[in-house]
């Protein structure tokens, strides 16, 4: 954590205020995790209330099918019930194993269906972000903050500095005011990839060809760590995605700073690859 | 009940014994193409197992240990996930058991269409050469077991690698058409006198619904890879979207198929743990109608889920939510299936020797799979859970621990049958627990990582998901020693030559193959048997 939020000192520079920076969450998988990553946003937020009563459902269906087995193993064994009943039929019993699964069913399915229906589009969106998923890194382009894009690539494991994750950290991250709410619209431009971002719960396909829209929000500064989820290639695994969350003033900072930045490549975002190599050593004489 | 006796009077000449060549090259006997069949799975399992374990090697650490890159990674992933699911379960359960039991079982003296039935295996066998060779071709075929385009395209696929898969798909596919014709002409028109429908054993019946299922879904994967291959080669564009083409109308066209082929896979094992539990319970099988309707069932509406493995390629809320609802339905019959076999035990006189320690082992880890399965029905979870190791554990759990522990049960319950000669029970029982603990170490904890969100097809992956990774390779490793011991067990049962008898599990066995001697005459039936 602590190093982590070090990272985001080295990346986004002096910006990040003393007290947020205590606040500084950190959405990435940890050591020996069982369970979801923590939420960061309230989309994420509903995935945990409705994953937490599907897990008590299946835990207790499991437990009971397993329960029964050991039961009939334990009580039925050969040498305590030499004789077999005969009974093979049960009308009763076979309705209700009939019933009660469609009654268990519908309690999933009256919040799942109110899950997917909040999850699919932003009502009122803050800001829209294109994401273009690329053999193999990312392109971000923000129509709404001047039209710039740029492109963010995986920092090889030579390159990191110490506190760094490897695989998942980027030259330069996806930066979103928090609390607002980022229309999110995902594109391929060669093969499909999979913008996923697991603390903030989503994930939409970048299919070539087609414009997916959805959305998140985060609800706490941070950096979201996420990956390219389809299969796209020999370096599929290494397209890693990083959104950090800043608050408003950072983060119209931050875009003034990049429409200046990154003014080459404004417009609709190139085939070629922009020119990312050289945004570091910017960052670093901006500050 | 149609039933021709000009079609039986053919079959029913002494043939004298053919010779070797002639036997298992040109054979038209199903028990002679089962037991090809059968051998040929596990030829390919050692492939394809093979593949897993220098997988899970290479995922033991992190950082790229066995693998030069990628591409290579991705070339294994593919290869062994259809090696598994063509090469290795179909052939065991369908062609397998199938050939080898559903003639027996409803009293005919042979399959419908012998000489198909023989071309149906020999089509696997260049199938699987061509498979196998596309690993060593170019830089291998490497867009998954599913293809999707256009990773798959001559573009991000370039040379002859991945049209030599996708042949091997249509040699496989067409092996697998005339199978099911085959199937579904024996079932209908040759029971013996008196083996009426409902009377079938449920492994025939799970055996008729797979094969509609074949014949229904596997022309429709055809379709796919062959617009697939004119777009690779003939300039066409279905799928490129420069031309016009889509890549989700793949993804639609593939999971059509793709759908009923995950109930292909796992139906028969139904059939054959109903079997075995009831056998091993000394009782008739619980609610017999309700476990055939609930196979039925099963397959039909297996035909109208298939956009849930699609859930984030943008298809519209209402699609997604109709998606949902209708895969929740499955969860009803196969909740049928499940209570409908402990109750088919409660009550009854049960002993635990291998085949029921599978079959049992089978309805528990087919359990958690299918309650896993619940959990990704639902969209919104899935949001997060798509393509990660959570999916990756649940289609283990179903298919890994599921289609074959239906297969190792049909194994331990049949060789006797199939070869006249009786296993050690100690060696399978050595064999089952050494399989039960590795499957469940390898794959329990990928619902971790799945959580945790580490997403699959990843030959290297961030370090925080070492620990859970780790776990899961040495479980492989276990695994795969119970692999190998199986075949110890196997040379074991050839070496002793215990004979079995005709009806070696007692009372508890009531179908038609023990009614016959262990290993059956060569032409099973001289004279129709006669259904009380």
């Amino acid at each position: 954590m602590l190093a982590a939020a070090s990272l985001g000192q080295t990346v986004i520079g002096q910006a990040v205020i003393g007290s947020a920076q205590a606040q500084d969450m950190v959405g990435a998988p940890h050591n020996w995790g069982m369970g979801l990553q923590a939420a960061a946003g309230p989309i994420k937020e509903r995935i945990h209330d409705f994953n937490d009563l599907l897990l008590w459902i299946i835990v207790i269906i499991t437990v009971f099918v397993a329960g029964l087995l050991a039961w009939c193993i334990w009580k039925y064994d050969h040498k305590k019930n030499a004789v077999p009943s005969q009974n093979s039929h049960n009308t009763v019993l076979e309705i209700a194993w009939t019933v009660i699964p469609v009654l268990i069913l519908l309690v999933i399915a009256i919040p799942s269906f109110r899950l997917i229906y909040y999850e699919d589009r932003a009502r009122d969106a803050d800001l829209t972000i294109n994401v273009t998923g690329r053999q193999w890194y990312w392109n971000y382009a923000f129509p709404d903050n001047g039209n710039f894009n740029f492109d963010s690539r995986i920092v090889a494991a030579a390159d990191l500095k110490p506190g760094q994750l490897r695989n998942l950290e980027v030259d330069e991250p996806l930066v979103i005011p928090v609390n607002r709410t980022v229309r999110v619209m995902t594109h391929g431009q060669d093969v499909i990839h999979s913008f996923f971002v697991p603390s903030l719960g989503i994930q939409r396909y970048a299919i070539p060809g087609r414009t997916i829209e959805t959305w998140m929000r985060a609800d706490h500064t941070g950096t979201f760590y996420g990956q390219c989820n389809q299969i796209c290639g020999t370096n599929h695994a290494f397209m890693p995605i990083v959104v950090r969350a800043v608050p408003q003033a950072e983060f119209d900072a931050w875009a003034a700073s990049a429409r200046t930045r990154f003014a080459d490549s404004t417009g609709t975002a190139p085939v070629a690859a922009a020119p990312s190599a050289a945004t570091e050593v910017q960052l670093a004489a901006r500050h | 009940m149609a039933y021709s006796a000009d079609a039986h009077g053919h079959d029913d000449h002494e043939h004298p014994k053919p010779g070797f060549v002639s036997r298992w090259f040109f054979s038209t006997n199903h028990k002679d193409i089962g037991t090809l069949y059968i051998i040929f799975a596990l030829f390919a399992a050692i492939i394809g197992i093979g593949l897993s374990f220098l997988m899970r090697l290479e995922l033991q650490q992190p950082g790229m240990q066995i693998f030069s890159d990628g591409q290579m990674w991705n070339a294994f992933v593919s290869a062994h996930g259809l090696i598994m699911v063509f090469f290795v379960i179909m052939p065991a359960l369908i062609g397998g058991f199938g050939n080898w039991f559903v003639p027996i079982m409803i009293g005919a003296p042979d399959m419908a269409f012998p000489r198909l039935n023989n071309i149906s295996f020999w089509l696997l066998v260049p199938a699987l050469l061509l498979l196998g060779s596309s690993m060593f071709v170019g830089q291998g075929a490497g867009a998954g077991w599913t293809i999707y385009t256009p990773l798959s395209d001559d573009q991000y696929q370039p040379g002859m690698s991945m049209d030599m898969a996708l042949f091997s798909l249509h040699l496989a596919g067409a092996s697998s058409i005339l199978g099911a014709a085959n199937f579904i002409t024996t079932i209908f028109n040759m029971r013996a006198p008196g083996m009426t429908l409902h009377k079938m054993p449920l492994f025939v019946w799970s055996m008729l619904v797979t094969a509609f299922l074949l014949l229904l879904a596997v022309p429709v994967l055809g379709g796919a890879i062959t617009m697939l291959i004119t777009d690779r080669n003939f300039g066409t564009s279905f799928f490129k979207p420069e031309g016009g083409g889509d890549p989700v109308l793949f993804q639609h066209l593939f999971w059509f198929f793709g759908h009923p082929e995950v109930y292909i896979m796992i139906l028969p094992a139904f059939g054959i743990v109903s079997h075995v539990i009831s056998t091993f319970s000394k009782k008739p099988v619980f609610g017999y109608l309700g476990m055939a309707y609930a196979m039925v069932a099963i397959g039909v509406v297996g035909f109208v889920v298939w956009a849930h493995h699609m859930y984030q390629s943008g298809i519209d809320v209402d699609t997604r939510a109709y998606f949902m609802a209708a895969t929740m339905v499955i969860a009803v019959p196969t909740g049928v299936k499940i209570f409908s076999w402990i109750a088919t035990m409660w009550g009854g006189s049960i002993r635990m020797e291998t085949p029921m320690l599978w079959a049992v082992g089978f309805i528990f880890l087919f359990t958690v799979g299918g309650v896993t399965g619940v959990v990704l029905a639902n969209a919104g979870v899935t949001q997060i859970l798509h393509n990660t190791y959570y999916v990756v554990a649940h289609f283990h759990y179903v298919l890994s621990l599921g289609a074959v522990f239906g297969i190792y049960a049909g194994i331990y319950y049949w060789i006797g049958k199939m070869t006249g000669y009786q296993y050690s029970e100690t060696l399978g029982r050595i064999h089952f627990w050494m399989t039960f603990i590795g499957v469940n170490l390898t794959f329990f904890p990928m619902h971790f990582l799945g959580n945790q969100g580490m997403p699959r097809r990843y030959p290297d992956y961030p370090d925080a998901f070492w620990g859970w990774n780790l776990v899961a390779s040495l479980g492989a490793y276990l695994s795969v020693a119970g692999f190998l011991f199986f075949f110890y067990v196997m040379f074991d049962t050839f070496r002793r030559k215990v004979p079995a008898g005709a009806n070696y599990w007692g009372e508890g066995a009531t179908t038609l193959e023990w009614q016959v001697s262990s290993p059956p005459p060569f032409h099973t039936f001289d004279e129709l048997p006669r259904i009380r």
